[in-house]
């Protein structure tokens, strides 16, 4: 039986900057880097067979640039490829928490506003050396297996019969694998593994015209279905963030070893959060992630691709998902936009006559260190297909006249309303309570809104009045 | 009273599984909904009456499916309501079907399981990560399990299995040179103390003789163990204990001992 295991690593560059990391839940593009040492991968999944998709925002030198990965088998040049950032970019923004708006009615009429805002994170690092080395390799117990060119990448397929000897290769060549390495290489070695060196060809990538190194990609056929995740905690100083969609056809994909829960959702919060939903979300992860002590995957949406309520990013459509590894998406089938109603602004996307895609996204979002997930992330394809998303609400008070006695009523309850908003974002958040009031009186959420008409019984009134 | 309460290690049993299910549904974004867990019960318990309608069973127990019942609602999942009711006839009726010298051949709990992976491998499967790796729950449910399974006699065998699995997670350690951290958190699944408590440890179902246990205990560690690291299934142990009870007549036959009975008379 072939065992086939993928597992990734970047290994850094002797004499090259440090690793950069790139990322970020924003809701605008200016707000750039929230989430540091964060990196995004794309698994497609179906029966035994995967679609690795690591993208890349890295922005340094691309001559710098190199990545590791080691696979257990020789993986042929047709089974690489390189893709376009702008689908991972399109998948994050679809699959990303989002903030809903809602208007309130006048007492005595009606509408809703809604509208979607979006976060997103990018990912990525590494380095580089030169290479033409068989006999240096052979010296050293290394094999090159493979070598070829795709994209704007020269590849090698390397295998190794002692961990200290692919260390020193590694070394030897200019690369600077992170302290402790060489045990989780041995680790690897004996699961009969082989490694996937990719660096920039230089030439290539001057002729091909981009600005940036495109996504990587790998196919593979395995049982194993998991994510290498140990060589990327030597790497890091302190913790790191990493995305995880993977596409599949029947349902949500879970770990096996680790738990997961879901991200909070639904909660109203106050207005103003509109503004900095990227530091929101941002702080909102970190408390959940500390409440779990850092031990669990946080799933952050789950859907079918053919549609989404509401909408932060259109459904990918089914070329681009192909591209992204779902093989067993036969006919493309365009996802239908329900006419737009009323004042929506953001359209909510439902699935087609023909029902659901048959592709099934799954967001994870996981904060880990070497001690709380010391083991590569084991992962299993479940049949539930539920739909999950981070989604919260704002809702503007009415601010229109509003005389009669039901908007009587509607001011008081404002006021209960605007304090369990400011209490509901400090429980996600840990913010500080007098900020966030301070914060919402100043964003039109006042704490003492006087109905219009004064509702205190009339002797108050009269007695009051004669002071 | 209370003492005559706890005479039958099934109380405790259903005591423990009950409080999981309870720390599950408090505690976990994947617990089963209210109605799967009453669709369970309710379908286990009339199962079970049919088949002692059909076999004509004068002297009739429901505590033992009620066990059943809550060890399909803490381990099962299926993408559909169906499907559970599906995993309790397949448990209830492996129990009444496959029996050989007066005893039933699979733990009923997870003959269901296995039988619904078998059947309907796209429908169906198990969540050992729901638990995640919580140390205090594993020490919780540890002492709790021993207690239960000191009444019922048969602790041994929950010992001997996780003795065994312990042993080779860390053997695999020490041969691939990974820290010790990596079997430590392995051992530490809630899913494999559930397995180990109230599965293979089922009286019923396993060797009557303490050697037997042993040897039976290893059997399904190692194959296990061969099955998720080398076959990469993640319901190993499952399918695993599946398999191995079929040799427990066997086992008998070599290693003679009185039959288990849940009271001794």
């Amino acid at each position: 039986m072939m065992r086939l295991f993928l597992f990734m690593s970047v290994i850094f560059l002797a004499g090259i900057t440090q690793a950069q990391a790139f990322c970020g839940f924003y809701v605008a593009k200016a707000d750039a880097k929230l989430f540091n040492e964060a990196s995004k991968v794309v698994m497609s999944r179906h029966e035994d067979r995967t679609v690795m998709t690591m993208a890349n925002d890295f922005k340094g030198e691309v001559k710098d640039f190199a990545i590791v990965i080691p696979v257990p088998a020789v993986i042929k040049k047709s089974q690489v490829n390189v893709t376009d950032n702008k689908i991972i970019d399109h998948l994050d923004s679809y699959t990303a928490p989002r903030l809903v708006e809602y208007y309130d009615n006048d007492p005595c009429q009606q509408y809703v506003m809604e509208k979607a805002m979006r976060g997103g994170a990018p990912m990525m690092m590494a380095m580089s050396a030169d290479a033409s080395l068989e006999e240096r390799s052979k010296a050293l117990g290394v094999t090159i297996e493979e070598s070829y060119t795709v994209g704007e990448y020269d590849i090698l397929i390397l295998s190794a019969k002692q961990s200290d000897g692919l260390f020193k290769w590694l070394k030897q060549e200019g690369y600077k694998p992170p302290k402790g390495a060489e045990k989780v290489l041995k680790s690897y070695i004996k699961q009969d593994m082989k490694f996937f060196v990719a660096k920039v060809n230089l030439d290539e990538f001057e002729s091909s015209g981009y600005t940036y190194l495109r996504p990587l990609q790998v196919a593979y056929e395995s049982e194993k279905f998991m994510l290498p995740i140990r060589l990327g905690t030597l790497n890091a100083k302190g913790t790191q963030d990493l995305l995880l969609f993977t596409l599949t056809k029947k349902g949500r994909v879970e770990p096996t070893n680790y738990r997961t829960t879901k991200i909070p959702t639904g909660d109203d919060i106050p207005l103003f959060v509109a503004d900095e939903f990227g530091e929101f979300y941002k702080a909102m992860f970190a408390t959940s992630v500390k409440k779990e002590g850092m031990k669990t995957v946080m799933l952050e949406y789950a859907w079918d691709m053919a549609w989404c309520d509401p909408c932060a990013a259109d459904p990918l459509p089914p070329e681009d998902l192909r591209k992204l590894g779902v093989w067993w998406l036969e006919k493309p089938r365009q996802p239908r936009p329900r006419p737009m109603r009323g004042r929506q602004m953001q359209p909510q996307i439902w699935p087609g006559p023909g029902g659901a895609v048959d592709t099934f996204v799954t967001r994870m979002h996981v904060r880990y260190d070497s001690e709380t997930f010391p083991e590569d992330i084991m992962l299993q394809v479940t049949e539930d297909r539920k739909n999950f998303q981070g989604r919260y609400v704002m809702r503007h008070p009415w601010d229109g006249e509003a005389n009669c006695e039901m908007a009587d009523d509607y001011y008081q309850g404002l006021r209960e309303r605007f304090r369990k908003e400011a209490k509901t974002l400090a429980n996600l958040t840990g913010w500080d309570m007098a900020m966030i009031r301070r914060k919402m009186e100043k964003n039109g959420q006042s704490f003492d809104i006087k109905p219009s008409k004064d509702q205190r019984p009339w002797w108050e009134q009269m007695w009051e009045n004669e002071e | 009273m209370i003492k005559e309460l706890f005479q039958d290690a099934r109380h405790f049993q259903i005591l423990i599984l009950s409080s999981l299910l309870a720390l599950l549904i408090l505690w976990s974004d994947f617990a089963p909904e209210p109605h799967i867990i009453l669709s369970v019960i309710a379908t286990t318990l009339i199962t079970q009456f049919i088949f002692y309608k059909i076999f004509k069973i004068k002297s009739r127990d429901y505590r033992s499916p009620f066990i059943t019942s809550l060890s399909l609602c803490l381990l099962f999942k299926g993408s559909f309501l169906w499907l559970y009711p599906l995993a309790v006839v397949l448990a209830i009726g492996s129990k009444f079907l496959v029996r050989y010298n007066g005893k039933h051949i699979f733990n009923p709990a997870n003959a269901g399981i296995v039988l619904c992976l078998l059947l309907l491998p796209d429908q169906v499967w198990v969540s050992p990560g729901q638990w995640g790796s919580v140390i205090w729950l594993g020490f919780v449910l540890i002492c709790l399990a021993a207690l239960v399974l000191s009444r019922a006699q048969r602790a041994d065998i929950a010992l001997f299995f996780l003795g065994a699995w312990f042993f080779l997670l860390l053997v695999r350690a020490l041969w691939l040179g990974d820290p010790l951290s990596i079997p430590i958190h392995n051992a530490q699944s809630g899913a494999l103390l559930i397995f180990a408590f109230f599965m293979i440890s089922d009286p019923m179902t396993t060797p009557d003789h303490r050697l037997g246990r042993l040897l039976f205990a290893c059997v399904v560690a190692i194959l296990a163990f061969v099955l998720q690291y080398v076959f990469q299934l993640r319901e190993a142990i499952f399918f695993a204990l599946f398999f191995v009870c079929l040799s427990t007549p066997f086992i008998d036959m070599i290693f003679e001992s009185d039959q288990y009975q849940w009271r001794k008379t």
